[in-house]
């Protein structure tokens, strides 16, 4: 069985990819992922306002209650925390790569051009075989046109792309007017990729003690259809490789990615849950399935269910929306 | 060898000497000397090495005497070791000080030098700590600058290797350890040709060793003990010999030469002084002033004081010398003489009687100067030399002070000035929170080292932690500055805080065509109009030149917040001139990158842009010829303070303590309570105000409030009819309190804005989710008519104490706080502990105070916080030491029950005349509850009315003790420092003893009060001073330790976690009649957090089940 997969330039041998979570912050833990078939690595996201705001609250702690009191001029040793952090996060790819033979592909997550420009070089120069640019901009001024949110997003990935050599995957959220043109403008700027999708993470409301509360859900096979619908428009349009992020927790999710036109899945919220190992399990379903279904590859049925390549192409279109609320009523 | 010129204090310079001969160092904090510790761990921690080319080993004991104890064992076993210290740190070496010179084993312990605590603590400067010392057998070498500081610790190791005797190397704690100078730094090559290492190996193998087996430290008897203590006396002689060719090898090193007494004046000189310290180098200026004007007159700086060379002192001395005036900073009472007035009258008259001296008729005076970093000015010395000239000159004068109760003080001319012109002499008024002096760090820094100046600076601090106000000075100039004073005529000043102008009276010092520049929130077309009268007027007579920039708007626009530092350090090299204006911008973007570059680029580049956006900013005032303002600055206290508040309290916070005489302070350290009420500083930017519709009157934000400032009260509707306009209120939610009203109020001149009050605040707006019960808000605009709710408040009844659940939040609130308005941190996480104790017990509370932020906050002056209640009732407090705090509460509880049992012996002795059923009330009183105690006071009120007048020995007996059958409760109150570890002996033994005594252990899991040094509570992994690389062992579980005896009530609260179980703890703690201790969890400024998240950190830490919570009812040896 061919489970191999094209993706980023590199020859992948499966296509369950270990997406950015706390499993590849660890060289150890990456390479059990590596062990149980994962076919490539995403590192964590190096946080470009992490770093800036982790630099700003160490320079006011630092700062907080200093020469004012005779004996006690200053309260800490000054600490190199920021510029720490992010050398932490250059070593942990310098190790990963050491450690593994699946391609390491780090994670930047940042929004401004001078930001992303120095920490894209150095994790270049770290030795990432790829890039990931994780997008995440929300507009809340009123004033902010839809128009400059995306050339923000052209300009940081053009910027990015000039700057390394190695591939650049590109990982946005759903929210854009029209994505389709939007994608590929991100493409003609220099994304060699796009993951599908960012999952932002909208606060809760606590009515008892009239707080917001930010907390983490993990996602469900539910969140997979947005991107299954997004991944089969673009399969075959856009000459980009795909990567569904978000919602991929069983070998059918793998399965219908695939079909939708992904070259990979991206895994988070299934490995927190269910531990590692499930990256074995899901590849043994898999290739039973292929097997009882008579596939010899990935490549075969990737794309297979995209706009472009089923029966009726409108299931992906409003009509597909009107069909539904009818037959609802029905 | 090219020079390395540093800019240097004398903590970082005597460290690196010590830290570069050094293998072992054993170092526990105390002011002024902790800096040196910090230096060797972080050096140590980066790995920096020795002369040998080993990373020293620097270990943080319990205690002074636990280092001393490691540095005496580490030199027997043969590592090269030092400590550093000071004070009361260096009386507890003094036992192995004998022990290490005894057993001739070279050392040097490094003091930076500071007042031994008598009537009061004082952590400045003076010689009493070395004073104590003599008789240990230690040499004692002087060293006056950081320069100094740096060549003399080196020589002390190299002399005291040589010499064998070991030695203690001093500076004077502040001026020298904290000052910035120029220095030529010595290199390592330079360090390992001074230290001779054939007298290395000699020391080695003198080390104690069960390879060549020997013992040290024997048990001697009088037949041989005498002989045998003489036997060292070779050594010392052979010491001072040793000690000026050590010195003579440095120059021949680096080219600085020094003697073991170094003179200066003339060679004709008839009248000389002789002192130590940096002192001498005001005096050496004044000498060099009065000589060029044809004066006779000498100083002889003494460097090595012990062993005190005889011949070497006389050959020091000018043949023509005619009068002496020995100058002490130290105070010996009772003696004849201060230590160095008797050597030198000493050495004369043998030098002298055996024919070695060639003077003629000599007259020796002395006297005594800058106790507890007192000024000593060029204006002093020249008032001693003027004394000296007389024929009759007095002695055992005092000089710097008014001293008119025995009447010893010289007097002096202020106005007699010795400075250079050429030099430019800066003061810069700044807030501790905005940078002021890590700047002018900076800038001094960049002027010593970037421009052919020489310069130093020295920096003033507050007495508060909170709304600190620093005063740095900074003197350049083309020539070698001995200014070891503050500067009194200056020519630049800068006000980086605009309401200080109605507090400090900071152009005083100005001279004529002084230049001014001023943080203004206002343009310079609007500024003169918002500047008092007396502000107006200096700047018109003395003709000043004014610039103004709104610091804070351009602070705010590049991301800066409240840090103005780089702005107005811009607008000095602006205004200045001192460097081209190209190049001062330069070396300022050089020193915050080298300042701030560790912390990230985007510090640095924020910085950067506020220097950028700076000088468009700045704008030049043309000063109008007239005073037109309608305000002048504020009384430091208001009228109706009392007369000791107004006649001596009111002056130190003005800045004028200096100015009060002898007679009007206490002789005995004795200070009244209840003052800092009168203080009103004003500190907030945003106080909390309260909505009474929102409000459910729980109590958490007054029970949290570090400073006391927000507060509670339930009472009748009727009184508000005199109530201000602006006043609040609404229907009080007490069932006991019917038909009652409750108000909840602010002192906004009292706040410090922490906020603690609103994040504890626990009822939101239902509209608005945002807003609380109680939302912070500018002062400015509320102040006076809270000042007039705050008055109307206190003048309301207070609640009546035995109808209130006292283990309730809410009726806590309603108790008045006799801990008030502290010199605490601003969302301080010990003190609102301190205040619950206060209102629980505080008007029947004894309290021993461990040397700490709790005694610094609690009792250092100019006022105090412990307060009284509205019948004169309040908490007696006092501090003895940092080490013994246990003992010294627990010898209070000893007083009290030996009282109480002759109290009541008297009281059966007295029944007839007392009467039958008072005197079996007086003796079987039930005081478990507030009602029972106000009862037994009743009865003693009446016993004294009946026994008054009655004529028997019993009565005098009875009548003072009377108040002890009244409970009291005794608190002994400190820190971790204390607790865990140099107290620990202590607490231990008096948690052991079964004696009513109440221990809370304000555990912040640092030294706080030194600037956060490791203590054994700070966690595992936590980086701490002391603790550069993280602390590698757990924190002591002090309660598992308490509760190993079984017979102490033992308690761990944390206030943000848990109020309630927080005041249920100090309740049965007080309640149990055997010892209890309570250890409080507390946030703090040295654990590197936001303080308003304080009480949520606390909460935290409970939950994580880091810290948890607990309060064991009933101790176990009780039950069996």
């Amino acid at each position: 069985m061919d489970l191999t997969t094209k993706y980023l330039g590199f020859l992948l041998n499966s296509p369950l990819v270990a997406a950015a979570s706390p499993l590849t912050a660890s060289v150890d833990s990456s390479k059990l992922l590596e062990d149980a078939g994962a076919g490539a690595v995403v590192l964590p996201s190096l946080f470009e306002e992490q770093l800036i705001s982790d630099s700003i609250e160490i320079d006011e702690r630092l700062n907080q209650g200093t020469y004012a009191y005779p004996e006690s001029l200053t309260y800490l040793p000054e600490i190199p925390f920021a510029s720490d952090e992010a050398e932490q996060y250059l070593d942990l790819v310098r190790k990963s790569k050491e450690a593994l033979s699946i391609p390491v592909i780090a994670s930047l997550n940042g929004y401004t051009d001078g930001g992303w420009l120095r920490y894209a070089k150095e994790i270049e120069q770290a030795g990432a075989d790829a890039l990931e640019l994780n997008v995440y901009y929300l507009a809340t001024d009123p004033d902010e046109r839809c128009e400059s949110v995306e050339k923000r997003y052209l300009d940081l990935i053009g910027t990015v792309k000039a700057a390394v050599q190695i591939p650049l995957a590109v990982k946005v959220g759903p929210y854009f007017s029209a994505f389709a043109h939007t994608a590929q403008q991100m493409k003609s700027a220099g994304a060699d990729a796009f993951v599908l999708f960012n999952r932002f993470y909208q606060p809760d409301l606590d009515v008892e003690t009239l707080n917001v509360t930010p907390n983490l859900v993990l996602s469900t096979s539910e969140d997979l259809r947005l991107r299954l619908h997004w991944v089969g428009i673009l399969f075959g349009k856009l000459q980009v490789d795909l990567a569904i992020s978000g919602g991929v927790h069983t070998h059918i999710d793998v399965l219908k990615s695939l079909m939708a036109g992904a070259s990979v899945t991206q895994f988070a919220s299934a490995l927190l849950q269910k531990g590692i190992p499930l990256l074995t399990k899901i590849l043994e379903e898999l290739t039973d399935w292929m097997e009882a279904h008579e596939y010899h590859s990935i490549e075969q049925m990737r794309g297979s269910l995209s706009q472009n390549r089923v029966f009726d192409p409108t299931h992906f279109e409003r009509v597909n929306y009107t069909r539904m609320i009818s037959a609802y009523r029905r | 060898m090219s020079k390395e010129i540093v800019m240097i204090d004398g903590n970082e310079a005597a460290a690196y000497s010590a830290y570069h001969t050094s293998e072992v160092i054993a170092i526990y904090p105390i002011t002024p000397s902790s800096l040196m510790g910090e230096y060797a761990d972080q050096w140590a921690a980066e790995g920096r090495q020795n002369i040998w080319g080993s990373v020293p080993t620097v270990v943080e004991m319990q205690s002074e005497g636990g280092a001393a104890g490691a540095l005496h064992g580490s030199i027997q076993a043969g590592a090269l070791s030092c400590t550093f210290t000071a004070s009361q740190g260096l009386l507890l070496m003094i036992p192995n000080m004998y022990k290490i010179a005894g057993e001739l084993t070279p050392t040097v312990i490094h003091v930076a030098a500071r007042a031994v605590a008598t009537h009061a603590l004082s952590i400045f400067g003076d010689h009493s700590d070395v004073m104590g010392t003599r008789e240990t057998g230690f040499a004692l070498l002087a060293s006056n600058s950081p320069q100094e500081a740096m060549d003399m610790a080196l020589i002390a190791q190299e002399a005291s290797l040589e010499s064998r005797v070991p030695f203690l190397h001093f500076f004077d704690g502040f001026r020298t350890s904290h000052e910035l100078a120029r220095a030529e730094e010595i290199s390592l090559i330079q360090m390992q040709a001074m230290i001779d290492q054939a007298r290395v190996k000699e020391f080695r193998l003198r080390a104690l060793s069960p390879e060549t087996p020997r013992i040290r430290g024997t048990a001697q008897n009088p037949d041989v003990f005498f002989q045998a203590r003489e036997a060292c006396n070779p050594f010392y002689a052979a010491c001072p010999a040793i000690t000026a060719s050590v010195m003579e090898k440095l120059f021949r090193i680096t080219g600085r030469q020094y003697h073991l007494f170094d003179y200066v004046g003339t060679i004709d000189a008839e009248r000389v002084i002789v002192m130590m310290g940096s002192g001498a180098e005001t005096a050496e200026e004044t000498v060099k002033y009065l000589t060029d004007r044809g004066e006779k007159v000498g100083l002889l700086k003494v460097r090595l004081f012990r062993p005190f060379s005889v011949p070497d002192f006389i050959q020091a001395l000018p043949a023509s010398i005619q009068k002496i005036a020995v100058l002490d900073r130290t105070k010996e009472p009772g003696a004849i003489g201060e230590p160095l007035y008797l050597d030198v009258v000493t050495a004369i008259h043998e030098a002298k009687e055996s024919g070695k001296a060639s003077f003629g008729p000599l007259r020796i005076v002395g006297g005594r100067y800058g106790l507890s970093s007192k000024e000593f000015t060029p204006a002093m010395v020249k008032a001693i030399y003027d004394e000296l000239a007389k024929p009759e000159p007095q002695n055992h004068f005092t000089i710097g002070i008014q001293e008119d109760v025995t009447n010893s003080s010289l007097s002096f001319d202020p106005s007699f000035s010795t400075e250079d012109p050429r030099t430019l002499r800066c003061l810069f008024y700044g807030l501790g929170s905005d940078g002021t002096v890590s700047a002018n760090h900076n800038s001094i820094r960049i002027i010593g080292l970037e421009t052919d100046n020489f310069a130093r600076g020295y920096f003033v601090y507050d007495s508060k932690k909170a709304g600190a106000v620093t005063v740095s000075h900074l003197r350049f100039g083309p020539e070698p500055i001995l200014s070891t004073y503050l500067i009194n005529r200056a020519n630049f000043i800068a006000c980086h805080q605009f309401y200080f102008l109605e507090q400090q009276d900071m152009l005083k010092a100005a001279e004529v065509g002084a230049t001014f520049l001023l943080n203004s929130p206002y343009p310079a077309s609007e500024v003169w109009s918002h500047l008092p009268r007396r502000v107006q007027q200096q700047m018109i007579e003395k003709k000043i030149k004014f610039f103004v920039i709104d610091g804070y708007q351009v602070a705010k626009d590049t991301g800066m917040g409240n840090r103005i530092n780089t702005i107005m350090q811009t607008c000095f090299f602006a205004i200045s001139g001192i460097l081209p204006k190209g190049k001062a911008i330069e070396k300022i973007k050089e020193s915050i990158q080298k300042t701030y570059g560790r912390r990230g680029e985007t510090i640095v580049a924020k910085n950067f842009l506020a220097v950028d956006h700076t000088l468009s900013h700045l704008q030049e005032v043309q000063v109008p010829e007239t005073v037109s303002s309608t305000f002048d600055m504020r009384r430091p206290v208001p009228v109706e303070a009392p007369e000791f508040v107004q006649n001596v309290t009111a002056k130190i916070i003005a800045g004028l303590g200096n100015d009060i005489p002898t007679s009007l302070l206490p002789n005995d350290g004795t200070f009244p309570s209840a003052t800092s009420q009168w203080e009103r500083r004003n500190i907030a930017l945003e106080i909390p105000v309260w909505d009474p519709s929102i409000c459910i009157q729980c109590g958490k934000c007054s029970i949290v409030c570090p400073h006391a400032t927000i507060r509670g009260k339930v009472y009748d509707p009727k009184l508000l009819e005199k109530a201000p306009p602006t006043f609040k209120s609404t229907k009080a939610l007490w069932k006991e309190f019917p038909d009652t009203v409750f108000s909840l109020q602010v002192a906004p001149e009292d706040c410090t804005g922490c906020g603690l009050c609103v994040s504890n605040c626990p009822a939101k707006n239902k509209q608005e989710s945002g807003k609380k019960a109680i939302n912070m808000a500018s002062q400015l605009p509320l102040r006076d008519q809270e000042k007039s709710n705050w008055a109307f408040f206190l003048s309301l009844n207070e609640v009546d104490r035995s109808k209130l659940k006292l283990n309730l939040v809410k009726d806590v609130m309603l108790l008045r706080p006799l801990f008030e308005f502290s010199g605490a941190c601003s969302g301080c996480g010990e003190t609102p502990y301190v205040i619950l104790l206060s209102r629980l017990f505080g008007d029947r509370a004894m309290i021993g105070n461990a040397t700490g932020c709790s005694s610094i906050y609690g009792g250092n002056l100019p006022t105090t916080p412990w307060s009284q209640n509205r019948e004169g009732r309040g908490p007696a407090w006092s501090n003895s030491l940092f080490e013994d705090n246990a003992e010294f509460g627990f010898g209070m509880r000893l007083a009290l029950d030996q009282q109480n049992a002759f109290a009541k012996d008297l009281v059966r002795k007295l029944s007839t005349e007392i009467g039958k059923e008072l005197s079996e009330n007086l003796l079987t009183a039930e005081q478990s509850s507030e009602a029972g105690i106000q009862q037994q006071r009743e009865r003693v009120a009446a016993l004294k009315q009946r026994i008054v007048g009655i004529d028997r020995p019993e009565v005098e007996q009875l009548m003072p003790i009377a108040n002890t059958l009244v409970k009291k409760s005794v608190w002994i109150v400190g820190g971790d420092g204390w607790a865990y570890d140099i107290g620990y002996g202590g607490l231990d033994h008096v948690i052991a003893s079964n004696r009513n005594v109440n221990v809370l252990v304000l555990d912040t899991e640092v030294y706080s009060n030194t600037g956060g040094q490791m203590s054994k509570a700070t966690p595992r992994g936590a980086i701490a001073r002391f603790a550069a690389n993280g602390k590698d062992t757990r924190k002591k579980d002090l309660a598992m330790m308490m509760m190993a005896y079984g017979t102490a009530y033992v308690a761990r609260v944390s206030m943000g976690a848990d109020d309630g179980q927080t005041i249920r703890a100090f309740l049965e703690a007080e309640a149990y009649e055997g010892p209890s201790i309570i250890i409080a969890y507390c946030h703090c400024i040295s654990q590197g957090l936001d303080l308003v998240h304080g009480l949520d950190q606390q909460k935290k830490a409970v939950q994580s089940g880091y810290k948890p919570v607990q309060r064991r009812i009933e101790p176990v040896a009780h039950r069996l």
